[in-house]
């Protein structure tokens, strides 16, 4: 079953397009689409990087600086792409197994991490604040192994995303649904 | 609680048959090894599965059904294997069965004990089996220490990965064997291996007893009480190749041991070592040929004389400079003097005597660069040790500088304390007051502005070559540092992760294959592999790495004072 994309925006404003799916009763798929990289942005960069160095090979006479110019531009095209350029950042809950995190980059790269359940303590809307605004965030938190009521570590999600406040109620509603199901279930099984 | 079956997707075309694998009752999920076909006696089935728990110690049981129909359904063989369950008690007994090419499977199971009959939702887990087998978890659990507490809290993942992993036993049997069993696992169309890895596990043993007696005799020569008289031993301290030398003679012995590698870490280490000296064998023999083409050397040993001659010379010009009026800076004349001619006189023998070595050179330089068949690192620390041979003068002259700056410090601070009437406590590690008689005060008062007005010559002589002395330092780090990177790179880790990624895995990855409604979960299980970064973290070879010993604050200061600085600390080494 699938709920498509609706409007939302970051915290910076630009749009966001959030993406649900049920797969089963007890799995969930939460995708955050952002926008995909403009072709005005990349041929203002490419064309400053050139004008630039056809500017110093005018001055100083050596074609290298052309040569250069060109290389740093596919070279630096590149990086960005395949390490800086998220495109989408999705949250696969499947409850009794656990939580899968990926982002995947513009250049198809994908980076997943996935967290078992049993280290899930819950996941919960954090505030931050950061420089002159406040901030909130999704976060996983971790439990401690010595401490059964403690939290060992946090671990953000959506960071290159940063969703406002209403995408992350859709998202912490969806999850929680999957997580309370994971209590119910011990219970029931000490019922019997 | 929601039902968790592994299935190897390699069983997926597997004829109908029994599921064997292992259940794990805490998690709720049955990991499936392998399917078992008709025909065969339970009996001997149950025989075979006792046999196997007890080499492998991994509870193997039979776990279900599985039902592969090619046509429409068959009723009697669903109710046979209905049946089975009864025969093999094994609680809940999962069936799992396939129509035709149908990607959907349906699977159901059966609980008898219990009462209450929910509806449990099944999740179907696809796994690769060789690469799971074959594959170390990473961070990774040593099973030598963990207690039993610890094995409750152990993750489903490493349980699974376990599991499989010690079952390799149960995939050496193929449809080939005459066994009264016939299963289908990832090897059962014939078991792999390679003629080149059997030959050199057999060629190893023989080359590992010849190596480690070489290393017996070379590692007694070295402890003769010959090599041990004073200034030998504080020689073989101070050059950095023979420290080389041993750290390799120590991965060595490492390698041509006999004992088995007891775990992945301990393997993967031996591995790393190996290749290391084999990439810094090749590197150095490469780098021997380079030099020895077209006589290299020898135009490398006509220049080194007047490299050296050339660098005294600027030494001269430098003092000559500063026994003038070095950047406008008036200097005490006398003292000026006797600082110049002093060094001067050093330089002039430090000239005589590299003239004096300068027909030997060519030779002792031809013979030392055939030492870099023994690697680029002895090499580089060869390089290491001659720039500091060549320079020792600078380092005499910055000994002499810092001794005699440090002196001055030290009366000055003293002579200052005597001035406003106070004194050290060495008792008490504390400034006392002190009455000291008026004689006293006279002569300290004269000798303190003394030692003041001929501060600003001998600051200027200490930095100078303090700035020299660091240059050379910074040179000798960059080539240890160049050193230690040969050294403690593990390439075998890198290697394995850039062709065979699935080796090394930091967990998994799910992903959510096509549904169909009414049919259980299908999820894909594949490695995520470790990044290169926590590869290099994990595997880094220990080495006798120098790294600074002070802070920048701790440096400044010693600076300041006039204290002798060694920034390079060797790790084993004493603290002074």
């Amino acid at each position: 079953m699938e709920i498509s994309g609706r409007p939302y925006r970051s915290a910076s404003g630009a749009p966001l397009a959030l993406r649900r799916r049920q797969h089963s009763a007890s799995c969930r798929e939460l995708a955050l689409r952002r926008p995909r990289l403009q072709l005005r942005s990349l041929s203002a960069v490419t064309s400053a990087v050139w004008l630039a160095a056809y500017g110093i090979f005018v001055l100083s006479e050596n074609s290298m600086v052309l040569s250069a110019a060109i290389f740093i531009t596919l070279i630096g095209l590149i990086i960005y792409l395949h390490f800086v350029k998220i495109d989408q950042e999705s949250l696969l809950v499947i409850g009794s197994l656990g939580i899968q995190v990926t982002s995947s980059y513009a250049s198809g790269k994908e980076s997943t991490t996935f967290i078992e359940m049993s280290r899930v303590k819950d996941v919960v809307i954090n505030e931050a604040i950061h420089m002159q605004k406040v901030i909130y965030y999704l976060c996983i938190l971790l439990k401690d192994p010595q401490d059964p009521q403690g939290v060992s570590e946090v671990v953000p999600l959506f960071q290159s995303s940063q969703p406002r406040l209403d995408c992350l109620m859709e998202v912490y509603k969806s999850c929680q649904e999957i997580l309370d199901q994971r209590k119910e279930a011990p219970q029931s099984s000490e019922m019997k | 609680m929601v039902l968790k079956v592994f299935f190897p997707s390699c069983c997926s075309s597997a004829e109908s048959g029994i599921l064997i694998g292992r259940w794990i009752s805490e998690q709720n999920s049955a990991v499936v090894l392998a399917v078992v076909h008709f025909p065969f006696i339970p009996v001997q089935v149950k025989q075979y599965l006792s046999e196997l728990q007890r080499v492998t110690k991994v509870s193997v049981s039979v776990l279900g059904s599985w039902n592969n129909s090619k046509q429409e359904k068959e009723e009697s063989l669903s109710e046979f294997l209905e049946d089975l369950g009864t025969i093999f008690s094994h609680e809940p007994w999962i069936q799992i069965s396939k129509e035709g090419d149908s990607k959907f499977w349906s699977c159901s199971t059966l609980q008898k004990r219990s009462n209450n009959h929910r509806e449990e939702e099944i999740i179907i887990v696809y796994y690769d089996q060789r690469k799971v087998m074959l594959s170390c978890l990473h961070p990774p659990l040593d099973t030598g220490a963990s207690t039993a507490h610890e094995a409750e809290d152990a993750s489903r993942l490493s349980a699974i990965f376990d599991t499989v992993a010690k079952s390799k036993i149960l995939f050496m049997t193929d449809k080939y064997d005459d066994g009264p069993i016939k299963l289908t696992h990832w090897q059962s169309d014939g078991v792999e291996a390679s003629i080149i890895v059997e030959l050199m596990k057999q060629a190893s043993v023989p080359a590992c007893m010849l190596l480690t007696f070489l290393l017996s005799l070379i590692s007694g020569a070295c402890k003769s009480r010959m090599l041990k008289f004073w200034p030998l031993s504080f020689l073989w301290s101070k050059l950095s190749t023979c420290e080389q030398l041993s750290h390799r003679l120590q991965h060595l012995q490492v390698i041509s041991s006999n004992k088995k590698a007891q775990n992945q870490t301990q393997l993967m280490r031996k591995a790393n070592i190996f290749v290391s000296l084999l990439i810094d064998v090749a590197l150095g023999i490469l780098l021997m040929s380079w030099l020895y083409r077209k006589n290299r050397i020898g135009h490398l040993a006509d220049t080194l004389i007047p490299v050296a001659d050339h660098v005294a010379e600027e030494l001269q010009d430098l003092l000559q400079w500063l026994m003038g009026a070095p950047a406008g800076l008036k200097m005490n004349r006398a003292l000026d003097q006797v600082l110049g001619r002093f060094f001067l006189y050093h330089i002039h023998l430090w000239i005589s005597y590299i003239h004096l070595m300068s027909p030997f050179i060519e030779m002792i330089l031809w013979y030392v660069g055939l030492s870099a068949c023994l690697g680029l690192t002895v090499a580089l620390c060869i390089l290491s040790d001659i720039v500091a041979l060549l320079t020792f003068h600078i380092y005499c002259f910055y000994v002499y500088g810092a001794r005699l700056y440090c002196l001055k410090i030290y009366g000055l601070s003293s002579l200052w304390r005597l001035f406003r009437g106070k004194k050290w406590n060495v008792l008490r590690q504390r400034v006392d007051s002190c009455s000291y008689d008026l004689d006293q005060l006279f002569i300290g008062t004269l000798l303190f502005t003394i030692l003041l007005f001929l501060l600003p010559t001998t600051a200027l002589y200490y930095l100078v070559f303090t700035l020299l002395r660091l240059l050379v330092v910074i040179v000798q780090g960059l080539i240890h540092l160049l050193v230690d990177l040969v050294d403690s790179l593990p390439l075998y880790s890198i290697i394995l992760r850039l062709c065979r990624s699935y080796r090394l895995a930091a967990g998994v990855k799910f992903r959510v294959l096509e549904q169909q409604d009414g049919k259980p979960l299908r999820l894909l299980m594949q490695i995520n592999p470790l990044s290169y970064g926590s590869v290099v973290q994990t595997y880094r070879l220990p080495t006798y790495s120098c790294y600074p010993k002070d802070s920048w604050t701790s440096l400044c200061k010693k600076l300041f004072l006039g204290e002798l600085i060694y920034p390079w600390k060797h790790k084993g080494e004493k603290q002074d």
